[in-house]
């Protein structure tokens, strides 16, 4: 009998008929941060048959306080995120097909990760986001763990289409457009916390015992030793525009008109070109350096160092401008440069 | 007076009137947050007419964007 499970096959609620069920599923993870990383690191490591992960960042040396698959080597080489933990993951345990996607997920590149998906889980950092997730869940009947955290503090929430409410439930009036920036800072415990929240909440999902979902909304402050939980459902909505009798899915417009974005307490600011493209990173590379400027690079990055800025080109076209949180300034940066 | 919140006892100004007040008491008037009192989930639209009485439990529970 193999033994790699042994400690989780003899807690009862999962037991070998558990596991041969994590074995079958496919679980998709937005977001390879903290919150993504601690949540990838437990499913691979009891033994979920596939784990997708899907991140537009790159390793930087701030991660690695809290984001525990990385390592200094990672932050050194620039690493996709997506591209570091899914060697990391791979070394923990072999037997997982781990699936990685250097991507900024927005509703067409969900829509396509979303095919046999069993379960999402949210480790993204802002709300536009989270409510595409939301939309696009509901749309395709897949139940989905909202987590976030700031400072010592941290919630989290299993949403089942058709049984929970929605996040756009929970939330009403939401801050459409993403006005919510969380400068507090972070400690890893309450990264964790969550991150425990949500792994477990997956694996009862995983092993199909619904009865022992958590179904509260949850929410603790470590450091203020607080915790509160809510029954919430009496805040499920006929008439709520995603999950109500009549959805129309409002978030899954709105998503088109984020072509530029600020990155959240970063001084920067993401250019999405308007196509999905390819960048040809070669040609890019041989294109900046008659330019005035240090330019590094990796099989998946190109980093130019532009005066007191730094641009950051993906493969998937996108551009992370560095030093500026201003979104026309970067833009015009773009235009000088790229044409 | 005194009240429960998340678990907690508190002492808050006698000033305080409305889950409202109470809000921006510890800073959360301008964050999207769920307000139970007394085992009741009490409607945004109405935080500032319900009124807070002491020895009231309640929980807060406010949303973040990190990850
Ligand atoms: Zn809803």
């Amino acid at each position: 009998m193999e033994t790699r499970y042994s400690r989780q096959t003899l807690f009862k609620p999962i037991g070998e008929k558990g596991q041969h069920l994590l074995q079958q599923k496919h679980v998709l993870i937005i977001g390879a941060g903290a919150l993504g990383t601690g949540n990838a690191e437990n499913l691979v490591r009891a033994g979920v048959g596939t784990v997708t992960i899907v991140d537009r960042d790159y390793v930087e040396k701030s991660n690695l306080q809290r984001q525990q698959l990385y390592s200094e080597q990672d932050a050194f080489e620039r690493l996709p995120k997506a591209v570091a933990a899914k060697t990391r993951l791979e070394a923990i345990n072999s037997q997982v097909d781990i699936r990685a996607h250097v991507l900024d997920i927005r509703k067409e590149e969900l829509e396509g990760l979303l095919k046999g998906i069993d379960l999402l889980i949210d480790a993204t950092d802002n709300f536009d986001t989270r409510l595409i997730i939301n939309d696009l869940t509901q749309k395709n009947d897949i139940p989905w763990i909202y987590g976030a955290c700031v400072g010592s503090y941290g919630l989290s929430f299993t949403v089942i289409p058709k049984d929970t409410p929605c996040l756009h439930c929970l939330m009403e009036t939401i801050p459409l457009g993403g006005a919510t920036c969380d400068t507090a800072g972070i400690i890893a415990p309450a990264v964790q916390m969550v991150v425990a929240h949500q792994t477990t909440e997956a694996m009862k999902l995983l092993v199909n015992d619904k009865a022992s979902l958590r179904k509260r909304l949850i929410s603790f402050d470590l450091w203020k030793n607080e915790q509160s939980t809510i029954d919430v459902s009496s805040l499920k909505n006929k008439h709520c525009l995603s999950c109500g009798t009549k959805p129309t899915y409002p978030f899954l417009s709105f998503e088109k008109q984020l072509k530029s974005s600020v990155l959240c307490g970063r001084d920067s600011v993401q250019i999405r070109p308007s196509d999905i493209m390819t960048r040809d990173l070669q040609a890019l590379k041989e294109q900046l350096s008659h330019l005035e400027g240090k330019v590094e690079s990796n099989p998946y990055l190109v980093t130019f160092f532009h005066q007191k800025h730094r641009l950051v080109f993906f493969l998937d076209g996108r551009v992370l401008i560095h030093g500026t949180s201003d979104i026309s300034e970067a833009r015009t940066i773009y235009h000088q440069i790229i044409g | 007076m005194f009240i429960q919140v998340n678990g907690k006892k508190d002492e808050v100004p006698e000033s305080l009137h409305t889950i409202a007040d109470l809000l921006s008491h510890y800073g959360l008037d301008k964050k999207v947050v769920i307000v139970e009192q007394n085992g009741v989930i009490i409607d945004k639209t109405t935080h500032s007419e319900t009124l807070l009485t002491a020895d009231d439990q309640l929980e807060f529970v406010h949303f973040v964007g990190g990850g």
